[in-house]
């Protein structure tokens, strides 16, 4: 017997393989798809590293008013 | 060879299928399509794709459960002539990766679709997940008779779910839908109960035929059909109904009592006499009786987009 010979487990194994590689590919076109729709529906969302958030900063006329 | 073909079988080595198999699809498609009704005779409207990706976590979360209910049930599962070949009572899957593809696949359900509809729908889920493992598998199946009734909750959630998709609520409309399936499911089940003779009673499940005999049996599914009728036509009533929808479900109705009633008045032998064919029919229409319901809410909707149809 070979190392080499074909067992039906190999192709048990294939097979789960193959599946689990089209469920992950369906699961990033899935997330991708999902962003796409997000974005151009304009729902309300944030990124929030890199980018000012104006809500966040307190106004210079407020804060002279304030004090 | 043989022993090592052998030692291969006993290391869990499953195919895709199983894993599969362990996400009840049967039970999934049933889930699929109540959801969607759902989701489509809501009054707000859902981009198809988010609605596709809704539907499809939905699924999941059912799918999830579903293997939850098999790693708890395999020792049950192994005695039921029905159930004995299901991956993990067949040796394909271990329990523990029963145990975690359901509880990671709960989890992922869950927070998908927080991400892909809403916190509301989500918690839905989360809940009829924890309902249906939790509550039904682990607490009542064994438990009482009466396991069937609120366990049927558990199935009763995809449709509220799909609503609240779109809604990101609950209202009378998607009550209503919940308590049509909810009411559906003790006469589905006792029907099945009746004629899957032995199975249950071997397993020790406390299935109403074992506990309460057939004779009450066949009254629980009279009298539970009975109820289910002023549900179904209630929903006529509401902003989902109309015309379609009461006509169709006037005629399931009137012939769901009709098979109940022939059921009630049967007896064991005359049962025996023709290999439980009124039982077996019966639960074969039910499942009809179910699926035309909520196609005529869908057509209901769809007419009603043109102005046609609604009151």
């Amino acid at each position: 017997m070979s190392f080499r010979e074909e067992h039906e487990l190999h192709k048990r194994r294939f097979g789960r393989n193959l599946g689990l590689g089209l469920v992950l590919v369906t699961f990033v076109v899935l997330v991708f798809g999902l962003t796409v729709v997000k974005v151009t529906e304009g729902d309300p969302m944030q990124a929030f590293d890199h980018v000012a958030r104006p809500e966040m900063t307190v106004p210079e006329n407020a804060q002279e008013s304030g004090q | 060879m043989t022993d090592i073909a052998t030692a291969f079988d006993q290391t869990g080595e499953a195919g895709f299928g199983d894993y599969v198999a362990l996400l009840k699809p049967r039970v999934m498609s049933l889930v699929v399509f109540t959801a969607l009704a759902g989701l489509v005779v809501a009054p707000a409207a859902v981009h198809p794709f988010v609605a596709f990706s809704a539907i499809l976590f939905i699924a999941v979360g059912g799918g999830a459960s579903g293997a939850l209910n098999m790693w708890w049930d395999a020792d049950i599962d192994a005695v039921m002539r029905r159930t004995a070949k299901r991956p993990v009572p067949a040796g394909r899957v271990a329990p523990q990766e029963a145990l975690a593809l359901g509880l990671a696949l709960s989890g992922f359900s869950v927070i998908m679709l927080g991400l892909a509809a809403n916190w509301f729908a989500a918690a839905l889920l989360a809940f009829t997940i924890f309902f249906y493992a939790v509550v039904y598998t682990m607490w009542l199946k064994r438990a009482t008779p009466q396991n069937i009734v609120i366990g049927g909750a558990a199935g009763a959630f995809p449709p509220m779910i799909g609503w609240a998709v779109a809604t990101g609520g609950v209202s009378l409309e998607s009550v209503l839908m919940f308590a049509l399936i909810f009411m559906w499911t003790p006469p589905h089940f006792w029907a099945l109960a009746l004629f899957m003779k032995n199975d249950y009673s071997d397993a020790g499940v406390p299935m109403l035929t074992v506990t309460h005999g057939r004779r009450a049996t066949r009254g629980h599914v009279l009298i539970y059909t009975l109820l289910l009728a002023p549900v179904a036509l209630a929903i006529a009533a509401t902003s989902i109904g109309g015309p379609v929808y009461l006509a169709v479900s006037l005629v399931l109705n009137a012939a769901f009592i009709r098979g109940a009633i022939t059921i009630h008045r049967r007896d064991e032998p005359a049962a025996e006499a023709d290999s439980y064919a009124v039982e077996k029919r019966f639960f074969r229409f039910s499942l009809i009786y179910l699926f035309l319901h909520f196609v005529a809410l869908m057509v209901q909707g769809g007419l009603a987009a043109y102005g046609l149809g609604g009151w």
